[in-house]
C-alpha cells in the first residue's frame, strides 16, 4: 500500500546515482534486494515504478529483485536458521530470544546504464 | 554499465526517525507508536488510559488518520493536548512517516510531556515498516478480528514492543479463542508482553497503566 512511496524513493536514489557527466543517460535495470517480510508487494511496486518514471531516464527500465529469505538467530540456544512461514520460535530450545538477521532489507544494490551512442 | 549504489529505499525516513529520537531525548519524553487495524479500539483505549493517567503523568498525543478529526476531538475531552494528522493532503497515506510526526510535535509542543502518544492510522501492514523514533511499539487487536491476524501479519507483531488483546467484554458473545490469539502472537514474537482486556469496561486495564508507567519512568525518570 506504500509501494508508491518506495517507487518515488527508489527513482530519486537511482538519479542521485548517474554521474553527471553523462548525456542521455538510459538506466535498462535496476537490481533490488526485497526481504520476504518487508511489507513490498512486487507487481504493486512495478506498477507505481512504470507510472513515474514516463519521461525519466528510467524509463522502460526493469526492476531485478533479489529475495532474501528471513533468518533468524536465537540468543538463548545460539542456533541459527531459516524461517519459512510466521513462526519465529525456537525450534531448538522452545523458548529462545529470537532475532531476525535478514529478511526486512528494501535495498537498491545497483542500477545498470544502456551504452552510450557513439557517433 | 553498471553503477554500484547499495542505499536502503527508506534510509530517507530513518535518517529522519534519528532526528526525532535526539528530539525527543532531548525534550525528555517517551515514544510510544500505537498500531493497529482500524476499529480495534485504539482511540477508546488511550481515552481510558489518558484519564487514570493524567495529571500525574503529562500526555500528548499526535493522531494519524487519512480523513477527519473524529478521534482528536474524542481525545481533547481528557485534558491531554492534542494533534491531528489528516494524509489525505498527502495522497491519502495508508501510515505516518518519520517527518510528519517531527513537525506535529513541534507544534504540539513536548517540553511539558512525559508521554507522547502516537496514534498511527489503522492498517496492520504499511505502518510496522516506518521508524518514526519512537521508544516502543504497541500493536492492538481486537476479539472481533480473528486469531490468526498475528500469522497474517507477522512483521507488524515481530516488531511490536507490547501486544494489546482489547474488548474482552464481547468474548462471551464470540466464537473467538482468546488463548489461541496469544498462542500465535507468541508464536511470531516468543516473549511479547500482551495484556488483554476491556476498554469500555475497564476490566484489566490496570496491567497494562503499570507497564507504560515504568515505561516511561525508566526512560524520563519522572
Amino acid at each position: 500500500m506504500h509501494e508508491m512511496g518506495i517507487a518515488q524513493q527508489l527513482v530519486q536514489i537511482a538519479i542521485d546515482s548517474i554521474p553527471r557527466d553523462i548525456e542521455n543517460p538510459k538506466v535498462e535495470k535496476l537490481n533490488l534486494r526485497i526481504g520476504r517480510l518487508a511489507s513490498v508487494v512486487e507487481h504493486s511496486l512495478t506498477f507505481c515504478f512504470e507510472i513515474i518514471t514516463k519521461d525519466t531516464p528510467l524509463e522502460n527500465a526493469r526492476l531485478d529483485i533479489d529475495v532474501v529469505p528471513v533468518t533468524v538467530h536465537c540468543k538463548s540456544c545460539d542456533n541459527g536458521w531459516e524461517v519459512t512461514g510466521p513462526v519465529f520460535k525456537c525450534p531448538f530450545c522452545e523458548d529462545g530470544d529470537v532475532e531476525m538477521l535478514t529478511g526486512r532489507e528494501i535495498e537498491i544494490t545497483s542500477l545498470e546504464l544502456a551504452d552510450e551512442l557513439k557517433i | 554499465m553498471e553503477i554500484n549504489i547499495q542505499k536502503k529505499v527508506l534510509e530517507a525516513n530513518d535518517t529522519e526517525a534519528d532526528i526525532n529520537r535526539t528530539f525527543f531525548k532531548d525534550q525528555n519524553v517517551f515514544v510510544l507508536n500505537m498500531m493497529s487495524s482500524p476499529g480495534s479500539g485504539k482511540t477508546q483505549i488511550l481515552c481510558k488510559t489518558l484519564a487514570k493517567l493524567m495529571p500525574h503523568v503529562r500526555v500528548g498525543v499526535i493522531v494519524g488518520d487519512i480523513c477527519t478529526t473524529n478521534d482528536a476531538d474524542r481525545l481533547k475531552v481528557t485534558g491531554a493536548k492534542v494533534t491531528q494528522i489528516n494524509t489525505d493532503q498527502f495522497g491519502g497515506d495508508c501510515h505516518l512517516a518519520a517527518n510528519l510526526i517531527i513537525e506535529s510535535a513541534k507544534q504540539l509542543g513536548c517540553e511539558d510531556l512525559d508521554l507522547l502518544i502516537v496514534e498511527n492510522i489503522g492498517n496492520l501492514v504499511c505502518p510496522a515498516e516506518f521508524d518514526i523514533g519512537e521508544d516502543a511499539r504497541a500493536v492492538v487487536l481486537s476479539v472481533t478480528e480473528g486469531e490468526d491476524k498475528p500469522l497474517k501479519y507477522p512483521l507488524m507483531f515481530r516488531v511490536a514492543d507490547v501486544a494489546i488483546l482489547n474488548k474482552i467484554d464481547l468474548l462471551p458473545y464470540l466464537d473467538f479463542d482468546a488463548k489461541l490469539v496469544v498462542d500465535n502472537m507468541k508464536q511470531v514474537h516468543p516473549h511479547l508482553p500482551v495484556f488483554e482486556f476491556s476498554a469500555k469496561t475497564e476490566e484489566g486495564l490496570e496491567p497494562w497503566l503499570d507497564w507504560l508507567k515504568i515505561k516511561v519512568f525508566e526512560k524520563t525518570g519522572k
